[in-house]
């Protein structure tokens, strides 16, 4: 049984990974939110099954938050702004994409030799926890140097906050005040991002941050 | 004293979140300006009473020791400062209509949570409680620097919300290594998380464990300390936003993401068995030394200039605390509380400046001394002050910093020497086109108070000349604590 417990919180877990790998080569914006919405899935189903092993039922709020919000809400809006600025065409990626995976899977490696080697002595679960959750961290990083539309960075960061609220959930009994503080950064940092998008409708007709360097204060 | 039921912790904390509320609310700009003052001069009070009043034991999310008190008092009084100089420059932009009273009854309400985030940020004892406060101060900045909607604050906000929030969510991570470090000694829950549990027991904690989260924290709250390779949002975030909000920036907000540093420096100190610290500071900070020093000299507008001159002196900062031991310590702490009290008095007056010229290009101001002999040579003299020259305070801090690395690693010193000179001319240069010469630019007379202008300088003078006994004990103190 303790077996099946831990192969199921690895299934989980990994499976964020490969969902963040999926996010790295979307090159059209409505799949890219469709993925997100997945990673989201993902994300809650393994908060809710930490939820049931350590017995803690407050992270089946962050479970709840989780599906909601970023794979409910958040896609959806995401979506009409999109549609609303018909920006639904392809993204540039800076890098082609056999490159971007080459380099997703560096990190990913990156990441399991520095965490599995760094928490040998912590409990298996919280270990590969923390090393499929930092390779999350990393990818989202990656997504978020590889665009250059303002809305897959943010769909960028998304990723990267899933990755750090596996990370929270998988370190046993850390304390709620974290946990809710992360749903609410996520929140805020969502409204921010709302207000942003649409004052840059309202200046730049467009989205794209290159159209933002042409304003550099150094260049005259 | 204690007769009465006051409570200096919850003063700090609670006057500026109500009064947030309250300027939210209120529509008058006039009122809300001048309440938005005595906030801060209440605030400043409060802290003030933290050195007479006896201090709480150490709670599960609130702590006052030596340390923080000296960054709260700094924090409230440049807040305070601040909210002066921001009451004569609110005005005149409203004059101008690059804001409206819509606009500022939203600027007064962020001025205030910000002030609330960062005497958060610097009372926690909980490190997940800490880490909420600097995200929720990187928030309320976002909110204020893209607050003239510009393209250019618009892609500056955006800039520096996308890097500080990368920033927070490294540091974010570095916390939760943190408190894994932590759990087998400590035991699950709440405690796992309280700084002053922490350094007791951080002993026996994981050594790997600790490392990796130091470097994920120092890269994640060096982001918001704008360490070089991660400064790219700072000179953006200080050129674009209103002056008072650009003040606040540099003389506070980055000491509070370093006091985030320090505290995870103790932390590590405290464990035998985990790497220095100090050597990765060492390296951060001469790189962001040297660095700014050098782009320094390509700079056009004046607010941008300054911000390079914060991130180079940031950096030594950072490089002080980085070497350690009692007197570079020392030196840190006195060039910290120096910086913030001169950047901000610069900031004061580039403010005005602007105002007056209508312009931020350095090319198109000149002889500001004879057409504003008051502002322009303040200008002068705060800039003389944050290039090191004697008798002002800054040169003092640099000066032990630079003599105590010429004791113990000379060869550090050749760098760091180099960067300052490099700095050094930078400024004078520039400054004297600014200040001197035939007259350009719009010579209308300002009408604003230099008090907030003046007492900074007049302290960082004061400081040159003469360090109060008191004031060299607490920071020996500190400097002890800090290891």
């Amino acid at each position: 049984m303790d077996r099946l417990v831990f192969d199921i919180a690895h299934l989980l877990a990994g499976g964020l990974v490969l969902v963040s790998f999926l996010l790295l080569y979307q090159d059209r914006l409505y799949a890219l939110l469709n993925i997100f919405a997945l990673h989201a899935l993902v994300l809650a189903l393994s908060v809710a099954w930490q939820a049931w092993i350590q017995d803690a039922p407050h992270l089946y709020v962050t479970a709840g938050i989780a599906l909601t919000l970023k794979a409910g809400v958040i896609p959806v809006v995401l979506h009409r702004i999109i549609q609303r600025l018909g920006i639904h065409r392809e993204i540039e990626t800076v890098v082609g994409v056999g490159l971007t995976m080459l380099a997703g899977i560096a990190l990913v490696a990156l990441s399991m030799v520095v965490m599995l080697r760094v928490t040998a002595e912590a409990d298996p679960l919280a270990r590969e926890d923390l090393a499929f959750a930092l390779s999350v961290v990393l990818l989202g990083l990656l997504i978020m140097v590889t665009r250059r539309n303002a809305v897959s960075q943010v769909v960028g960061f998304m990723s990267l906050e899933n990755g750090l609220v596996l990370a929270a959930t998988g370190a046993k009994g850390m304390p709620l005040v974290v946990e809710i503080s992360v749903a609410f950064s996520i929140l805020i940092a969502f409204i921010v991002i709302g207000i942003f998008l649409f004052r840059i409708r309202e200046r730049f007709d467009t989205v794209d941050i290159h159209a933002l360097d042409r304003f550099r204060g150094e260049r005259q | 004293m204690n007769a009465l039921p006051y409570d200096a912790v919850g003063a700090i904390l609670l006057v500026p979140i109500g009064t947030a509320g309250l300027l939210a609310l209120l529509p008058n700009y006039r009122l809300t300006a001048r309440l938005n003052l005595l906030a801060a001069f209440l605030t400043f009070l409060a802290a003030l009473s933290l050195f007479f009043v006896e201090r709480p034991e150490p709670g599960q999310y609130l702590l006052v020791d030596d340390l923080n008190i000296v960054f709260i008092v700094l924090t409230t009084f440049v807040g305070f400062t601040t909210s002066v100089f921001s009451a004569s420059y609110i005005a005149h932009e409203l004059e101008i209509g690059r804001l409206t009273p819509a606009h500022l009854r939203f600027y007064h309400a962020m001025f205030q949570v910000l002030m609330f985030a960062m005497n958060l940020a610097l009372i926690a004892n909980n490190i997940g409680l800490m880490w909420v406060a600097i995200e929720l101060a990187t928030l309320t900045t976002v909110l204020m620097v893209g607050m003239y909607r510009t393209h250019e604050a618009l892609e500056a906000a955006w800039k520096y919300f996308i890097l500080g929030s990368v920033g927070i969510a490294l540091a974010l991570f570095g916390t939760i290594l943190v408190y894994m470090a932590a759990r087998p000694t400590v035991g699950e829950g709440a405690d796992a998380m309280v700084w002053t549990v922490l350094v007791a027991q951080a002993a026996d904690f994981d050594p790997a464990l600790l490392n990796v989260a130091f470097v994920f924290l120092l890269l994640g709250y060096g982001t918001k300390v704008g360490l070089a390779p991660l400064h790219a949002w700072l000179p953006d975030a200080h050129a674009e936003g209103p002056t008072p909000i650009s003040a606040v920036l540099s003389g506070l907000l980055l000491n509070v993401a370093l006091y985030a540093v320090l505290r995870f420096k103790i932390l590590l100190a405290a464990n035998p068995g985990a790497i220095a610290p100090g050597p990765l500071m060492v390296t951060m900070g001469l790189t962001s030394l040297v660095f700014a020093a050098f782009m320094l000299y390509r700079r056009r507008d004046i607010k941008r200039m300054f911000a390079y001159s914060s991130i180079e002196h940031m950096g030594i900062i950072t490089f002080a605390f980085g070497m350690g031991g009692p007197l570079a310590n020392f030196a840190g702490l006195l060039h910290m509380t120096m910086h913030s009290l001169t950047k901000s008095a610069i900031f004061f007056a580039v403010g005005h400046v602007a105002q007056v010229k209508g312009t931020q290009k350095i090319a198109e101001i000149r002889g500001l001394t004879e057409t504003h002999p008051w502002l322009g040579w303040s200008l002068v003299i705060g800039v003389v002050a944050i290039a090191g020259l004697p008798p002002l305070g800054i040169f003092m801090s640099e000066f032990l910093v630079v003599s105590s690395t010429f004791a113990r690693e000379p060869l550090l010193a050749i760098p760091l020497v180099f960067g300052l000179l490099v700095a050094f001319g930078a400024l004078l240069l520039r400054v004297g086109g600014i200040a001197f010469g035939a007259p350009l630019g719009g010579t209308a007379p300002v009408k604003a108070s230099y008090l907030p202008m003046f007492a900074h300088l007049a302290l960082v003078l004061a400081a040159g000349v003469y360090l109060p006994a008191p004031l060299v004990a607490w920071f020996q103190n500190i400097a002890a604590i800090l290891g």
